[in-house]
Parts: structure tokens; sequence; C-alpha cells
């Protein structure tokens, strides 16, 4: 670890001011940033700790959705009640990250922001595009199972680590941040980017922005939704293939299904060729399958990855099965 | 030289080397054609095994199984990493280390730095888990003492947990070919077992996945080989019962695959092959009780309801499925010094030069010395770990119990004996006259042993005596391995206790046992029911049942840890346990915790844990064998059988991951 300067912060436009200094990071559970700091990838000046800030509640809006606080702590947000209840999707996907410790620890701020668990981004000795811009991706000749197979370029192939935000991602949620020029709402399809050539960029704030809530909409078919994560321990792993899904089904056919994946995308993977399959067919296994493989056929593997591709359609396939059971 | 850990992992990160790169040779299956045939394994054991004509029988036999078996490199993971504090004092050096083995870190320290071995004391009071690792000695415990020296200072030297990935041992990577031929009724007409693993270019370590081949089953022709590929990898060595822990699996799925092939049950058929004796030594074995062991796992995980047809059995979205597979490992014994001492307070205290790396060693040995000096426990301390002791064993090999414990009841009944002919030379004991076998120790007493109120505590013997302290040490010069122990040193310690042993009565009961036509080794039986989501390729180990038999059980708590803790180990090596390397330069890329997986909680259902607890009567007098490895040999095997079981799908790459059920 590099030195740092740790500077607490008390109010909005402090966190903001600070954070504009170069090389300054916000600090919320630290889960992802201090292993990143140990291990030199993230060599912050300055680190500026947000957890005074006002934004640990969880409000329902008028609409029937939920305004959830960027400090919130995952377990808190798995746990709450409306979420249990009207989002298991969001639930489901929070348990079924890190450890009850790590969750008890992460804000929802810093999961959309946490960074990729590339096995080759987090060894500096490796060439990584994301850690060191020009380098090169060591990732597309080495060892890659546990890469992606959708979004990737030639200059990177990480896997965007989320499950939340596989679960954002199916919700559409929209972020709200905080900036010198005001407030703004970013679309959550929009936070993330992908790595293109530019795979250092991994999200769309602006320098000094702050995550302060995390929308989700109110939405009458909510209940009937799902997280499925397969991965290689039963639990603390994260995701070979995982799928979020949220069914309005009427009448034994589909009048709207939103479908993300994870485990597969270089950011967490909206399905929409998924989902124009699945809106106003009709529910069942053939219509699930086709929806897979429409939700996987731009997918490119790589040496390591073939069988993410298969996984990822029995996945979601499975996760469908699911929540269309749910009354 | 840094004053904190911090200062000292920044510091070293600003050091940038440069390399001049040269082409790798990194990967095990793109180079077998290097593969050579090494002179020996560890310590001398034999590489290449024949008996009979294994090849000629091998290609008549009725019915045949041959199959390639493979599996990854692993880490040994330790909690706690490799580290060292060493400090000088003018010539002296003393050294804590986290080892397996205090007395041979004081050995080698004494060779590389060239000081005479009285120089150098070596700590190891308590270890966080070795598996192997801290078996063999690493840059760690050479560099803090040259630190040290060169900044004449004390200097700590803990390795991180990414160092320990590329520079602090592992298992190699094996490629194994199980060739069993067999008459109709099952009966093994030859068994062959050829296994290709790697080393690196700058020692030799040979995985000996078949040394328990040579000996599990009967056959009148066998041929186990080994040999080597060198790649630009560290330097493996043992790890969690090398050898037997990457040759079971292989045996065991064999003898699994062969079974369905001549549609015998896969437990009778491991009875219809039984060696009622050690073929290839062509001894007896000293105790064997693995029959038992397979009737006992069998009604206790239910095997009548196993569906001899694979994918058959469902209960709800799962595939269900059973497995078993037999475990074995040698019972290994080396010679070992021990010193006892009766205090005038009444404690009493042993000295051994052995070390407890979490497996319980300071219980069971502070059981054994209570025995032997007729105390209650809390009255015995038992002291581990330091090098001026009497020569242990060292803790590999899980010969810990088997080795120490006789010298340690040796010593403590050498010393209650001389209390006792104290008391007999003395006019003014109540015992006096009486000859030693006419009393007994009993409680801090030693009384007549036919008129028990003839009785004096050890307190008022040596109070009478105005003696301090009363010691008595014990050598035992006995081992199972086919090299004899070199003498000890003239005026050593283990020297005096080998002259005062001669008096000793346990030590030469002990010592002239017959043992020469007997082979030792422990068995077990392995039994899991495992539950598989075929879509996905998930598995979920529902029940989970060893049973073993080890000789007499010591401590019926230590001994169950031990064998739950090499069970989860084959959970961790049978679904998700590898090391990966990067193919183009070598490197380790899985170097964290995060990355290299070992089962959780969450993977791990109840153990059930079974012993047969049968005295080992020709091991020693305390009839136990050694329990450290034997628990993770097999079971890996009885995973992926279940696997199989449950889904038809036979993965003989280790590990069974859900890419591999589903493709």
């Amino acid at each position: 670890m590099e030195p740092f300067k740790l500077i607490r912060v008390h109010d909005n436009q402090a966190a903001i001011r600070t954070a504009l200094m170069a090389g300054s990071r916000f600090i919320a559970g630290g889960t992802n940033l201090i292993d990143l700091m140990k291990l030199h990838i993230e060599t912050p000046k300055q680190v500026v700790d947000i957890n005074k800030l006002p934004f640990s509640g969880i409000e329902e809006l008028p609409d029937g959705g939920l305004r959830i606080g960027a400090l919130v702590k995952n377990s808190d947000l798995a746990y709450h009640p409306v979420v249990i209840k009207k989002y298991p999707v969001l639930s489901e996907a929070l348990l079924s990250g890190a450890s009850p410790q790590l969750r008890n620890m992460a804000s929802v701020g810093g999961n959309l922001m946490q960074r990729t668990r590339c096995p080759y981004f987090y060894n500096t000795d490796f060439a990584c595009n994301k850690r060191n811009p020009g380098s090169g991706c060591a990732a597309l000749t080495g060892y890659n199972r546990m890469n992606a197979v959708l979004g990737t370029s030639d200059h990177c192939i990480a896997t965007h680590p989320s499950d939340m935000c596989v679960a954002l991602a199916a919700l559409d949620a929209t972020i709200h941040v905080q900036g010198t020029k005001g407030s703004r709402l970013i679309p959550f399809g929009e936070f993330h980017r992908l790595p293109g050539q530019t795979p250092h960029v991994e999200h769309s704030l602006l320098p000094g922005e702050l995550i302060t809530h995390v929308d989700i909409p109110g939405m009458s078919y909510s209940y009937r939704s799902h997280y499925l994560k397969v991965r290689d321990r039963a639990s603390y792993e994260f995701a070979l293939t995982s799928a979020a899904v949220l069914l309005d089904i009427r009448g034994g056919r589909i009048q709207k299904a939103d479908i993300a994946l994870g485990g597969v995308g270089t950011k967490p993977w909206r399905a929409v060729p998924a989902e124009k399959v699945l809106n106003g067919a009709s529910a069942d296994l053939q219509t699930y399958r086709a929806a897979a493989e429409a939700a996987l056929s731009q997918a490119k593997s790589y040496k390591d990855n073939a069988y993410k591709i298969e996984l990822a359609k029995r996945t979601l396939v499975r996760a469908l099965t699911t929540a269309a059971a749910i009354s | 030289m840094a004053e904190t850990f911090e200062q000292a992992e920044q510091a070293a990160a600003l050091i940038k080397v440069t390399y001049e790169e040269q082409p790798a040779i990194v990967g095990l299956e793109e180079n077998l054609t290097s593969a050579y045939k090494p002179a020996a394994g560890l310590g001398g054991a034999a590489t290449q095994v024949t008996r009979g004509e294994a090849e000629a029988a091998f290609q008549s036999a009725a019915v045949r199984s041959e199959q390639t078996y493979t599996t990854p490199v692993y880490h040994h993971n330790a909690m706690e990493p490799h580290a060292t504090i060493a400090q000088w004092e003018g010539d002296k050096l003393t050294v804590y280390d986290a080892t397996q083995s205090v007395m041979g870190v004081k050995g080698l320290l004494s060779v590389t730095l060239g000081i005479p071995a009285e120089n150098v004391q070596v700590y190891a009071l308590y270890i966080g888990g070795g598996f192997g690792s801290k078996g063999f000695t690493w840059a760690n415990t050479l560099l803090a003492p040259m630190a040290a020296k060169q900044f004449d200072r004390p200097v700590k030297l803990v390795l991180s947990r990414q160092q320990v990935f590329s520079t602090a041992g592992r298992r190699t990577q094996t490629v194994q070919k199980v060739s069993l031929g067999a008459d109709s009724t099952g009966k093994l007409a030859a068994v062959k077992h050829a296994t290709i693993s790697e080393t690196s270019f700058v020692d030799e370590f040979v995985e000996t996945a078949g040394v328990a081949t040579t000996m599990l089953y009967s056959t009148p022709n066998l041929d186990v080989s080994h040999e080597l590929v060198r790649l630009n990898r560290g330097t493996p060595c043992p790890t969690r019962a090398p050898g037997e822990a990457p040759g079971t699996f292989a045996l065991e799925v064999a003898m699994d695959e062969l079974a369905e092939q001549l549609k015998i049950d896969p437990a009778q058929l491991r009875l219809i092959n039984h060696a009622d004796m050690e073929e290839q030594k062509k001894k007896q074995f000293s105790e064997k009780s693995l029959k038992e062991c397979y009737q006992k796992g069998a009604e206790v995980i239910g095997w009548k309801n196993r569906k001899a047809e694979p994918g058959t059995l469902r209960e709800g979205n799962y595939l269900v499925g059973y497995g078993m597979a037999t475990a074995t490992y040698p019972a290994n014994r080396s010679a070992s010094t021990a010193k006892a001492t009766l205090f005038a307070d009444g404690h009493a205290e042993i000295l051994c030069g052995t070390q407890d790396i979490g497996t319980g060693t300071y219980t069971v040995m502070t059981q054994v010395a209570a025995d032997a000096f007729a105390l209650p426990p809390e009255k015995v301390k038992v002291k581990l770990g330091d090098s001026s002791y009497p020569k242990g064993a060292q803790s590999g090999g899980s010969q810990v119990s088997a080795s120490v414990g006789p010298p340690i009841r040796a010593a403590a009944l050498g010393a209650i004996s001389k209390l006792i002919r104290l008391a007999i030379a003395d006019p003014s004991s109540p015992l006096h006259g009486y000859k030693e076998e006419e009393i007994m120790a009993d409680n801090g007493k030693i009384h007549l042993i036919k008129e028990p109120g003839r009785v004096e505590t050890y307190v008022q013997i040596m109070n009478r005596k105005g003696l301090d302290k009363l010691e008595a040490q014990a050598k035992t010069n006995v081992s199972t391995r086919p090299s004899t122990p070199a003498p000890a040193p003239a005026g050593s310690p283990e020297a005096k206790a080998e002259e005062e042993s001669k008096a000793n009565k346990a030590v030469q009961e002990d010592e002239k046992m017959d043992r020469k036509d007997y082979a030792f080794h422990s068995f077990g039986a392995h039994f899991v029911k495992v539950l598989v989501d075929p879509d996905l390729g998930m598995i979920k180990i529902d029940r989970i049942v060893g049973v073993m038999d080890i000789g007499t059980v010591m401590n019926l708590k230590t001994a169950t840890n031990q064998i739950m803790g090499g069970m989860i180990f084959g959970i961790g090596m049978a679904l998700m346990e590898n090391t990966q390397y990067d193919p183009n330069n070598g490197r380790v890329v899985t170097r964290d915790l995060a990355q290299y997986l070992v089962p959780v909680h969450a993977d791990i259902p109840e153990i059930e844990v079974h012993f047969i607890n049968k005295p080992d009567t020709f091991i020693s007098p305390i009839g136990a064998r050694g329990i450290g490895e034997i628990g993770i040999t097999g079971i890996t095997a009885a995973i992926a059988n279940a696997v199989y079981n449950a889904t038809g799908k036979r993965v003989r790459d280790l590990p069974i991951t859900p890419d591999k059920l589903i493709s």
C-alpha cells in the first residue's frame, strides 16, 4: 500500500471539492478499494471518507418504487422488508454476493463502483489495459476461464463482478449523482461502460461526482422475479453465470420481461434480444430457450470460457422457469 | 530494513526488477515427451515397482479398463503464511520459525550458514497449519538470519499470500494412466499405474501417486511407474498425503469404472480383491480391519439405496448418486527421544523436540504422559517445538504420535521406576525392601499392589531425599521405514538417552517386538451421497462418511478432527481446488484465496467419522498409528464416483466443476 491522506467529510460539497483534487478516491465500506490499495492497483493520494454523508436511508417513492441511499449496506438492503416482498430479485442477488461480513460493510454505491476480479487486473506483474492503459491484455491469450463472452474487445475481456448490479440492470434503476454543476440522473444502462479501446474508463461519472441514491421504479409484477447464480462453490465466489429476471405474465402470456445476465459481460448485461423474444410470447420452456439463444447470440468465447455460453443459456432458462412459477 | 510491515511492503514495491525473458517451458501436457524416470522418491522411496508380467496379463484379461486421470497443481494454503524471526547474540542464532521440524531447521541452518549446530536455537511452539509446506525449508528461514546478521538486529520476515503461491512449495500436477485387467469374477489379473508429474529445474520432487497401488489390492501382476517433466515452475514438495491423495483418486475411480464394466457392486469389487497380505513386500499387515470399514460405511450411508444404473435416482430437481472408495496411508514411525521430569511439588514435565502443527500433539501426548506418570493431566506439562529438547520426529508422514508417543511413555515410566527404586532403597519408606514389580503408581502415589495401604506420595519420597526433581530420558530406535536411523552422535543428548534406555523396560519391550514380518498401514473407506443439478452442473454433497482403521484411537476429538480435515481437503480437491499458471509465461495466476478456492461451510455437510479402534499390537505398546493424512486419501474418488453414479458423466480431470459436467 502507498501512503495516503484520509479526509473525513461531513457534507456533499466538501466531498465533491475534495474529490476533485488529483488522485482522490471516495471510500465507504472499502471492501474493494482497500484490497486494491494493498495490491498497488489503486494508489490514491487522498481517500475521502463519505460515511458521514446522509445517504443511508431507504424510502418508498410515490410510484411504488424505492429510493436507496448510496451508503446503505448491502445486508440492510437485502433484508429490507419491502425489497424482500416486492423485489426478490434484488434481495437474492445481494445475498448471493460475497460473504456476510463483506455484505455488512459494503455499500450500494461501492457495489456500483466495484472493479473486475480478472486475475490479470489483480496482478501488477502482467499486462492489463484496465490497470495500465496501453500495456496490453494478458487475459486474451492467458487463463481466461472466468472472463467475459459479451461486450468484450481486443483490449479487454474482464467480467463485471457484481451480482447486485445485474438485478439493478434488470430493474431499470436510475442513479442519482451530484457534482460541481449540481445533480443529474444516469439511467442504469448508461452508468457502466463497455471496454472498447478504453477499458480503464469504467463508468460515466465526471470528476468529483458523487453517487447519492439509486431509484428503482415501482412495478406491478416485480414480485415475480428471481436471481440465479451458478458458481464453483456454494458461497463467497463470483458467478460463472447468473441471471436476473422479472416476468409480467397474464393468462399464460408474457406481457413484459426484464432480463439481465451476470458473469458473462464486461458490464452488467441487459439482455434486450431475450426480452424481445419473451415479450408477447407464451410463458413456456420453448420460449425461454429461444430467449436464451437470443441473449447469447452475440457471445464470443476465448480459450477457456466457451462453456459460459451454454451455461448462461441454461441459467437463464432455469431462472425464467423459476420466476414464472412464482405466484 | 523496515520498521513496520507496511514500510517493508511499500519499499519492496518500489524496487523495479527487469528480466531478460527467455522462452518458458510451462505446461505439463505439452511437454510429456520430455519425461524421464527419476532414480527415487523422497527418502529413497521406490518409483518403479513391478511384479509378475503386468502387460501380458492386462492384454489377455477378460475385462479391461484403461483410462487417464489428471490432477492440477494444489497449494497448501495454511492460514498462517511462512514466517521467520531471527536474532543473533554474538555467534548464537535464535530463530522462531513456522516449521514442521524444529530439528530439521536447526540442522539446515547449521549447514547452510556454516555455524555449529549447538549455536542454533529454533522455536516453533505453535504452527498455524503446514500440510507439508513447512516440512521443507524455504527462503524465508535463511533470509531472516542473513538479514539479522547484516543489520545486527532482530528481523521478522513474513511471506505474503501471493508469495506463498510462487516460492514455498505446492503439490505437483499429475497425468496418471491406470490400466486394470480382471477375470469375469472381478479378480484383478493386472494392475498398471503410470504417473507423469512435474518438477522444477532447480530440484527434483516425485509425487509417488502409484505408491499405494503397489499394496492396496491383491494382484499377481503389477507395474507401477513414475516419470517427471521439468517445467519453469517453483519446486513442488509434500502436500497432504503426497502420492496417495492424487494416486487414490486415479486408482479408486478406475476401480469404479471396472466395477461398472463387470456389473459388480463397487464395494463388492474391493472385497473380491482385498489384499490379505502386503503382496509386494510379502508381509502380513500388522493390523488390518478394512473389511469392517466397508461394512460400517455402507451401513451408515445406506449403500443399499444406490442404483447401479447411473442417472436413475432423483430427489426433486436433483439427480442422486452414491460413491465409495478405499483410503490408505502407511503407518510411519521413526526414532525419537523424550525427557521426563518429576518435580518435588508433584507436577511432571515432558520435553520432546517434535512440534504440534495444529493436530493435537500437545493434547494427545499429555494423555500419554499422564497415563505413564500416573498423574492427572493437569499435573503434566508437555513441552514441544524447541530444538534444545531431545530429538523428536518431524511432523510429516503422519508419524508424530506413533514416533514420540512410545519414548514419552517410556521416559515417564522410567522416571516412576527411578522413584520406586528410591523408595525401596530408603529405610524410612513404608515400601523399603519390596521389589519394584510388587509396587504400582496411581494418581501421584506409589503403593504395594497387594496392600494398597502401604503407600507414599511422589512428593513425600522426593522431599525426604531432598530432591527438587527426578529425570529420565528414553530413546526408541524403531523405524517402519526401509532406512535404519543413523546412530546418535557421541556426547549428544540422544546418545545419553540411548544409553539410559538400555535399562528402560518400556523401551526394551518396544524395541524387541518382532516387526520384520509385518507391513504397517492404515486403511479406511469413504462413502458419499451427492445431489447434482444436471442442467447447471452444480454439485451438492449431501452426506459424507469416513470409517477409519488407524489402530488405537488416542483421543476421539482430535482424531475425528484430523479425519474431518482430510475429508474437507478431499471436497476441495474433488470440486474446486486448483492452481492455474499463465500459459504464456508460467507465473501463478490464481494466487490468493479469492481465486484459489477452498471449500466454505456451505459446501460441507455434516461429516460423519467412525473408527474401528482396534489396537495395532506391532506398531508400538500404545497401539496407535498416525492419522494425519489418511482422511484425504480416497475421498476425492468417492465424490467423483458418486457424481458419476448421479449423472452418468465420468469426469477424470479434477476438479469436477459445472463447466465439465455440462459439456
